[in-house]
């Protein structure tokens, strides 16, 4: 009775903005100071449920599944599903529709702060390979979404990693293959250093 | 307000309501050809564009205007079951692009802070999802004690909060940013922010439900739109002020904005709100989805790129007069919208003679932490050319910086976060055009 009367004081302060009283800082506005308390709302969600939803790859890998495919293959399938929107060379028609493919001399420097046509292409720019299988897999073709197997989701990650010479063209991938790839610009990402305050960055 | 009135009109021209069904209707459909003449009139003697913002927006089609010559001289209308516009107000957002796409809110046509939820900006990568909210569930996995399944009914049994919060896409005001010209809007300058009152349950409640596993560090929300949106999000957030939100405004959230449930994240770039929100999975690490590597990341000048920068800093825009408005000489407010995603705003300055002196604006009683204010300077023109700038200031000390400043430290082909300081110039013969280079 006291825990539930304790909920309910933090629950209408953590809301007094809304009451016409002046709002305090964000610091205090969270709900962090509701204790916990057990609702017995929804159930347990079976192992079935979860993995029909859980399709995430992770940067170490961490859900890649079985399967393998070539860049041979991933070339043939790429014409077939990808060309239509992405352009036969990967060229891409932006801004829907992104360049894939291209190592462009000037993105060595990462000057794409300077320039902003420099293209965010999977080799110029992507840090990490597994994120070029998991956007593949959940999301395209955009028109049939999550109409490929692993076996083509591996066989176009290593098209798209081989036509921004990355890999060679001759390579095929699974998912230990896959972990050996290191993307050209992964050292490039840093955390964000802004903390509000005086200063501008 | 008459302004917005013949702005507006002006869509109209180009999508013409249709005829009348009954013979009794002659009078209105007469009032109406006079009425859509006259609006064709108002938008070449002003010279107005046909299409707001140069986007493609097309308005809606409005009802009928009958509009008697004396509206004291015979009964009005009767009540209806969901209320219009008047016929004279058709505000319209800005659609860009199909499946993927954006439509900018028309800040020039709002007042006050709250946009109304239809007018609320929008941003999709696959489309808009249908989703029929009694098979629509969230499942909460991975560091817990127990995977839940949640329906949207049960959700709405815990806890409820209300907050007031705008949400800003962080690549709100690109354009404006590398490429300013005189004839943008501000909701071509600025529409990807928006800001209502949103009602659900505080996600700290949801995961102690589930029992959220001490060394859990970040977690996953994922979307049920066609590209299975996905962002990683640091746990602290999740115990702050994150929320799971299913009403906007007191009805339930549009489908463009997340129906029937959308993760929350208040101050933070709008793509982390997660609409149409389906599974949030604890972990230790971010997934580095599409969304946070390929793109909302911000290149730097020294060859590196910000990552996970969520927050929104402080930013401001005058909304009225802005292009393409016209003024006479005399009083006028100089009225905007200023917000930070860092808490509150505490002071908007106004300058009228491009920086060189800056007034302190009144501000309207804020909604809440992470809500704009609407800011005011009452300005007398003098009929000289004139250039009017806002400056937002935060509770940690941070101003709104020029774009000079900006680019400095960000460089031209920064990605995301714009938020320099944007004007309007006031030529000798009225006109207002948009001023970008500060």
């Amino acid at each position: 009775m006291r825990r539930a009367l304790l909920i309910s004081i933090v629950v209408a302060a953590a809301c007094s903005a809304e009451r016409g009283q002046a709002p305090s800082p964000s610091s205090t506005t969270g709900f962090s100071s509701i204790p916990a308390r057990h609702y017995g709302l929804g159930r347990a969600a079976t192992s079935e449920e979860i993995a029909a939803r859980d399709i995430d790859v992770g940067p170490d890998g961490a859900g890649l599944p079985s399967g393998s495919g070539s860049a041979a293959k991933g070339a043939e399938l790429f014409q077939q599903k990808c060309a239509m929107c992405h352009g036969p060379k990967g060229q891409g028609m932006p801004p829907a529709f992104p360049q894939l493919i291209g190592r462009d001399p000037k993105a060595e420097g990462f000057k794409f702060s300077t320039d902003f046509k420099l293209a965010h292409t999977i080799g110029n720019y992507w840090p990490y390979q597994t994120t070029v299988f998991d956007y593949v897999r959940r999301a395209m073709p955009q028109l049939q979404p999550g109409s490929l197997t692993n076996d083509e989701v591996y066989a176009l990650t290593a098209f798209l990693l081989a036509s921004n010479e990355v890999i060679p063209m001759t390579a095929t991938l699974d998912s230990a293959s896959l972990m050996q790839v290191k993307m050209p610009y992964r050292d490039k990402f840093v955390p964000d250093n802004r903390k509000g305050g005086k200063d501008v960055k | 307000m008459t302004d917005r009135t013949t702005d507006r009109i002006t869509d109209r021209t180009t999508d013409l309501p249709p005829e009348p069904q009954k013979a009794d209707d002659a009078l209105s459909r007469r009032d109406l050809i006079a009425g859509a003449a006259g609006a064709i009139g108002v938008a070449v003697a002003a010279g107005l564009p046909l299409v707001a913002g140069g986007q493609g927006a097309k308005a809606p089609a409005p009802a009928a205007p009958a509009i008697p010559p004396d509206p004291t001289k015979l009964p009005g209308k009767p009540t209806t079951q969901v209320g219009s516009r008047s016929t004279f107000v058709s505000p319209s957002r800005a659609p860009y692009g199909e499946t993927v796409g954006n439509s900018r809110a028309p800040l020039q046509d709002l007042t006050g802070t709250i946009t109304p939820a239809d007018l609320h900006f929008e941003r999709h990568h696959a489309g808009i999802p249908q989703i029929d909210p009694a098979k629509h569930t969230l499942l909460i996995h991975g560091l817990v004690a127990t995977p839940l399944m949640l329906t949207v009914d049960e959700i709405k049994r815990f806890p409820q909060v209300t907050r007031t919060h705008f949400i800003e896409c962080s690549g709100n005001g690109r354009e404006a940013y590398r490429e300013p010209k005189p004839e943008m809007t501000a909701q071509k300058v600025a529409g990807l922010v928006s800001n209502t009152e949103w009602t659900g349950v505080p996600l700290k409640i949801l995961l102690d439900e589930a029992g959220a596993k001490k060394d859990a560090s970040w977690f996953l929300a994922e979307g049920g739109d066609a590209c299975i949106m996905t962002r990683s999000i640091p746990m602290e957030k999740a115990f702050d002020d994150a929320m799971i939100v299913w009403a906007q405004n007191g009805e339930p959230i549009r489908p463009e904005q997340g129906f029937p449930l959308r993760l929350l994240l208040p101050g933070w770039e709008g793509n982390v709100s997660v609409k149409w929100l389906r599974r949030i999975e604890l972990g230790t690490r971010p997934w580095m989805t599409r969304w946070e590597t390929s793109k909302y990341t911000d290149p730097l000048p020294d060859g590196t790129a910000r990552q996970f920068s969520f927050d929104m800093d402080a930013k401001s825009i005058i909304t009225s007069p802005s292009f393409p408005r016209t003024l006479t000489k005399g009083w006028w407010p100089v009225s905007g919208l200023a917000w930070t995603g860092r808490g509150n705003i505490t002071r908007v300055e106004v300058s009228t003679d491009n920086g060189r002196a800056w007034h302190d604006a009144e501000l309207s009683p804020t909604t809440g932490v992470k809500a704009p204010v609407r800011f005011t300077y009452m300005w007398e023109w003098d009929g000289k050319e004139a250039v009017l700038l806002s400056r937002a200031t935060d509770e940690t000390g941070y101003v709104q910086p020029t774009r000079k400043a900006l680019i400095n430290v960000r460089g031209i082909g920064t990605d995301f976060h714009f938020n320099q300081i944007v004007g309007w110039k006031v030529a000798a013969d009225g006109k207002v055009t948009f001023h970008g280079e500060t």
